[in-house]
């Protein structure tokens, strides 16, 4: 059995499957509960499952990370949601001095079965940091996974896995494409491989490297163009990075340029084309290049069509790069 | 009864036995056997041995940083005698007292303090996480542990510790209020002893005292002489029960940091001999030994006796582990997750190459 859903809707399914099998999966957050999420995305699994292992949390980030590491530790697996990415900072001292740690500081012996979601990215005409995309501050946390899926397939195939996983796993939902479109998806539970990378079409003059909501804008922009052979790869994740994919991909086309919405400067983007100049050099035949949002801070609504790199500027860049 | 009685507003503390090693306030006594109070001398004298070993190893050379708990052994020792086997303790990073109690090995301590992350892993059969260093930040952990164990029926009680300090960590205020809302087997234990580092508690709070922020979160809050083992043995006990029944309860302990924050502190340079003074005569171990030889439980002799098989215990603890092989190069790499990522294979390999080659 399949049904036609979006992400958000993968989101819930993925959720309600895990908790249908495995009673020790918790959820909880702001506004999870009673009202199903300011996304809609744990609708009816209250409902379902009951006010114990889905529940409405103080508005508390530090504690709802904090007590999940406690959870996790005593024989749960608590799925935890912070509303918005940019409000996951309070939680920042759990994550990296304790979620990525414990593993390691206890040589395995206690380790977190966690997963903290959070809606992340720009593009919504939001209030101020309800747009960020800071991705790459936890990539670089050692001991922590982190997860951009970018349609409904993965969404839940991902997110099942996450939450099967022995470790912890920062889920990063992008928002601004949740509803924007429907794809069949099994309505059984599936996982798909944690730090595996997805081509999404094969190319042979250039490598286009995206993920979460850039990677519609990307195959928007692929499709503007047909004397140019695109290949476009989902990273899907982020930490740890499937850098085979990616060199594999350069190794055949010689070029590649990587998109992501975050600020520029120290950016996912920038591990990527270090990837590529440690392991693709010689492959290379124009300089690998980054369309990246801006460093600046994210515009509020009415500057921020400026800010997302668009389908056109994507064209233009992929032109530059192929006639290099 | 004790713990909802109690009004922290008065500013007043509980108090079973005083510095004389009289029994001032009988209703209070916790109901233990001679070997019971026996026991929980030794546990204390025990510690304070292995701290001023750790001390003069760290003085050698032998050790690295290490925390010293000279003056807190009642208040580690008699919040953690409290607690029934199947009970959790999360640690801050100064009760060794109550590591001693949880099951923490001699030789896994010193391991940790010797600067090897095996030291921490010392059976997750041991209720106890072990020591965390960002302040407070241990505490929602314990309301996560209290979670599990109320969903699933359970009647264990979590305590947590943490300092003076840590009450104004944005950590301690999350925690606290997520166990009030829950209810949740919680007992937040504050060894209260005067000092974060350099800074006194006056400058941490404006608060009475510590134990009054409890009735904010709605949770009661008690206040008890940290220097008198069978006044916090009797809090605790009253604490873990209610947190089992009722919800969490924070509790002060008053006591005081006899020694150094660290071994990396000098305290001589922001408090007086004036002010340690009177703590030397209301020292835990001189109290509780007064009331021992005065009952007929202890003879000065055994005093000595029991020093020297502690200190003898500690060294044969602490030989055992000093020449053990510093980190294995695998191991640096091999626990960040359940199997190493492409990127930890590589840069091991690559590591473990160059060792090999410059060791040829
Ligand atoms: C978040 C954080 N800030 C600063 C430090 C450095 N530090 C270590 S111990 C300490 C003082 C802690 O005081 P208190 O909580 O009263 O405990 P005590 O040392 O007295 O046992 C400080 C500031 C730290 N470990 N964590």
């Amino acid at each position: 059995m399949s049904n036609k859903i979006n992400i958000v809707q993968a989101v819930q399914q993925a959720l309600y499957n895990e908790m249908t099998l495995d009673e020790t999966v918790v959820v909880y957050g702001q506004d999870v509960g009673v009202e199903g999420g300011v996304f809609r995305a744990t609708v009816g699994l209250q409902k379902a499952f009951g006010s114990e292992r889905i529940f409405d949390t103080p508005l508390s980030e530090s504690a709802i990370v904090g007590s999940a590491v406690g959870m996790a530790i005593n024989g749960f697996k608590p799925v935890v949601e912070i509303q918005f990415m940019g409000f996951i900072y309070p939680a920042v001292n759990q994550i990296v001095s304790h979620v990525s740690r414990y593993r390691n500081r206890t040589r395995g012996e206690r380790h977190l079965p966690m997963v903290i979601r959070a809606p992340y990215g720009g593009g919504i005409r939001a209030l101020e940091l309800h747009s960020e995309s800071t991705e790459a501050m936890f990539a670089h946390i050692p001991g922590l996974k982190v997860v951009i899926p970018s349609t409904p397939y993965d969404t839940k195939g991902l997110l099942i896995s996450a939450i099967r996983d022995p470790d912890p796993v920062l889920f990063l939902e992008p928002k601004r494409i949740y509803r924007a479109f429907r794809q069949k998806v099994p309505e059984d539970a599936y996982t798909l491989p944690i730090g595996k990378a997805k081509i999404v079409k094969e190319g042979e003059d250039i490598t286009v490297v995206t993920w979460g909501a850039m990677v519609p804008d990307v195959q928007k922009a692929v499709s503007t163009i047909d004397d140019i052979s695109v290949e476009i790869i989902d990273l899907r994740t982020i930490s740890p990075m499937d850098r085979e994919t990616i060199v594999e991909s350069v190794q055949k086309t010689g070029r590649i340029l990587v998109v992501h919405e975050a600020a520029k400067s120290f950016g996912a983007g920038a591990e990527i084309v270090s990837v590529v100049n440690e392991k693709a050099f010689l492959s290379l035949e124009a300089p690998p290049t980054r369309l990246t949002g801006f460093d600046t801070i994210f515009p509020l609504p009415r500057g921020e069509k400026h800010y997302l790199p668009t389908p056109e500027r994507i064209a233009k860049k992929i032109r530059e790069i192929a006639a290099y | 009864m004790l713990i909802e009685q109690f009004n922290p507003l008065e500013d007043k503390m509980i108090q079973v036995m005083d510095e004389n090693g009289e029994i001032v306030n009988a209703d209070l006594m916790p109901d233990l056997k001679s070997e019971e109070i026996l026991e929980l001398y030794k546990t204390m004298l025990k510690a304070r041995t292995i701290d001023s070993a750790a001390l003069s190893l760290q003085r050698q050379g032998r050790l690295l940083t290490y925390a010293p708990n000279l003056g807190q052994e009642a208040a580690q020792v008699g919040s953690g005698y409290a607690l029934k086997k199947t009970d959790w303790a999360v640690s801050a990073f100064r009760e060794l007292g109550m590591w001693l109690i949880k099951g923490w090995t001699i030789e896994k301590i010193f391991q940790y303090w010797y600067g090897s992350e095996w030291g921490s892993h010392f059976g997750e059969e041991i209720r106890l996480l072990p020591i965390s260093v960002p302040i407070s930040s241990q505490l929602s952990h314990a309301v996560g542990i209290a979670m599990a164990a109320k969903f699933r029926g359970e009647s264990d009680a979590v305590i947590a510790y943490t300092g003076d300090g840590g009450t104004s960590q944005g950590e301690f205020h999350e925690a606290l209020n997520f166990a009030a809302v829950y209810k949740t087997p919680n007992v937040f234990f504050i060894q209260n002893n005067q000092f974060a580092i350099s800074i006194p508690s006056s400058k941490q709070t404006a608060s009475k005292n510590l134990a009054v922020k409890a009735l904010a979160y709605g949770m009661p809050g008690i206040k008890v002489d940290g220097n008198d083992v069978f006044a916090v043995l009797a809090v605790t006990r009253a604490a873990l029960e209610y947190a089992i029944k009722e919800g969490p309860v924070l509790i002060e302990a008053y006591t005081f940091r006899m020694g150094a924050h660290t071994t990396s502190d000098d305290p001589s340079k922001y408090r007086t001999d004036e002010e340690v003074e009177p703590w030397k005569k209301r020292d835990p171990m001189l109290r509780l030994e007064k009331y021992l030889l005065q009952n007929d439980l202890l003879k000065e002799a055994d005093i000595e006796h029991l020093k020297t098989s502690f200190q003898e215990e500690a060294m044969a603890a602490y030989q055992s582990i000093e020449h053990t092989s510093d980190t294995e190069i695998e191991e640096i790499f091999s626990h960040h997750y359940a199997e190493m990522t492409p990127q930890l294979e590589e840069q091991l390999a690559d590591y473990l190459a160059f060792v090999e080659r410059s060791q040829r």
